[in-house]
């Protein structure tokens, strides 16, 4: 099972738990009562979420408290990247075409 | 010579959007006919070392563009462009799609919304992309396909968090 973060914020639901947790540390309990479906099943996307290092938890007496990994979320950032490269590489190419182009030229071969 | 113009992107999560914008230094005319002119689209449409060829072009509202990109060991990737609205000098918009080299689309893969608009500001112009997914699902094959071409997803906290 492939386990990344592109992965963990494919699911809406994990999104939102990310969007959630971000505010302040939580529970999964506290976590669980802001959605209407069952604690399992947000327990299994905080697993996940886990697995691919958007969670990480501290135990505090009994509670386990769950933050959101930052740098992490970074590689989300990050993966527009290419895809910047791609698009200013094609403008840079542009830029030398336009300057070689005439204003006036008629006549093109059509 | 002057440095770069830079290319600015934004994101707009909500509608599933993204936006592009560059201003080129050259008159409106000239950056219409980069734009809409397959001879010259084929020689910056694809970043280096691709390179894009025409197949065929029919820019009128209802025609489209057919054209492959190859990459420097041969391997072609087909696209059409067709083209939805044109406003000469001013605008055009359409759908992309992959397809085979007879233009027959690949269904199995999402296409993208194309709304290009031009300005002209004295001897620059400036060209606003704006691309437009159609769901969720769409952005999160092509992050699967390893195009890394669509939009981040998120909800306001997470981008907010992105954006420090």
């Amino acid at each position: 099972m492939r386990r990344d973060v592109f992965q963990a914020i494919a699911d809406p639901t994990r999104r939102e738990i990310i969007g959630l947790i971000t505010q302040n540390p939580m529970t999964p309990n506290a976590v669980a009562e802001s959605f209407n479906v069952s604690r399992q099943a947000i327990s299994k996307h905080m697993k996940i979420l886990t697995e691919c290092g958007l969670l990480s938890y501290s135990i505090e007496g009994r509670e386990y408290y769950y933050t959101v990994q930052t740098s992490k979320l970074k590689e989300v950032n990050d993966w527009l990247k290419p895809f910047k490269k791609h698009w200013e590489k094609k403008f840079d190419k542009l830029d030398d075409i336009l300057a070689n182009l005439k204003p006036k030229k008629h006549g093109r071969k059509k | 010579m002057a440095a770069k113009n830079e290319t600015v992107f934004t994101k707009d999560l909500a509608n599933k959007t993204m936006r592009i914008t560059r201003t080129f230094n050259a008159p409106l005319t000239i950056v219409w006919r980069a734009w809409t002119d397959p001879e010259i689209l084929d020689q910056w449409w694809a970043p280096k070392p691709w390179k894009a060829m025409t197949k065929s072009m029919d820019f009128r509202v209802g025609g489209s563009w057919l054209y492959c990109m190859q990459g420097p060991q041969g391997e072609k990737s087909w696209g059409i462009a067709e083209y939805e609205s044109i406003s000469i000098l001013k605008n055009f918009s359409g759908i992309d799609s992959f397809c085979d080299e007879h233009g027959k689309k690949n269904t199995e893969i999402a296409s993208t919304n194309w709304n290009t608009n031009f300005s002209s500001d004295g001897n620059a112009t400036a060209v606003e992309v704006v691309m437009s997914f159609k769901s969720e699902a769409d952005i999160q094959q092509l992050i699967d396909m390893g195009f890394q071409e669509g939009f981040k997803m998120a909800h306001g906290n997470l981008d907010d968090v992105l954006e420090k």
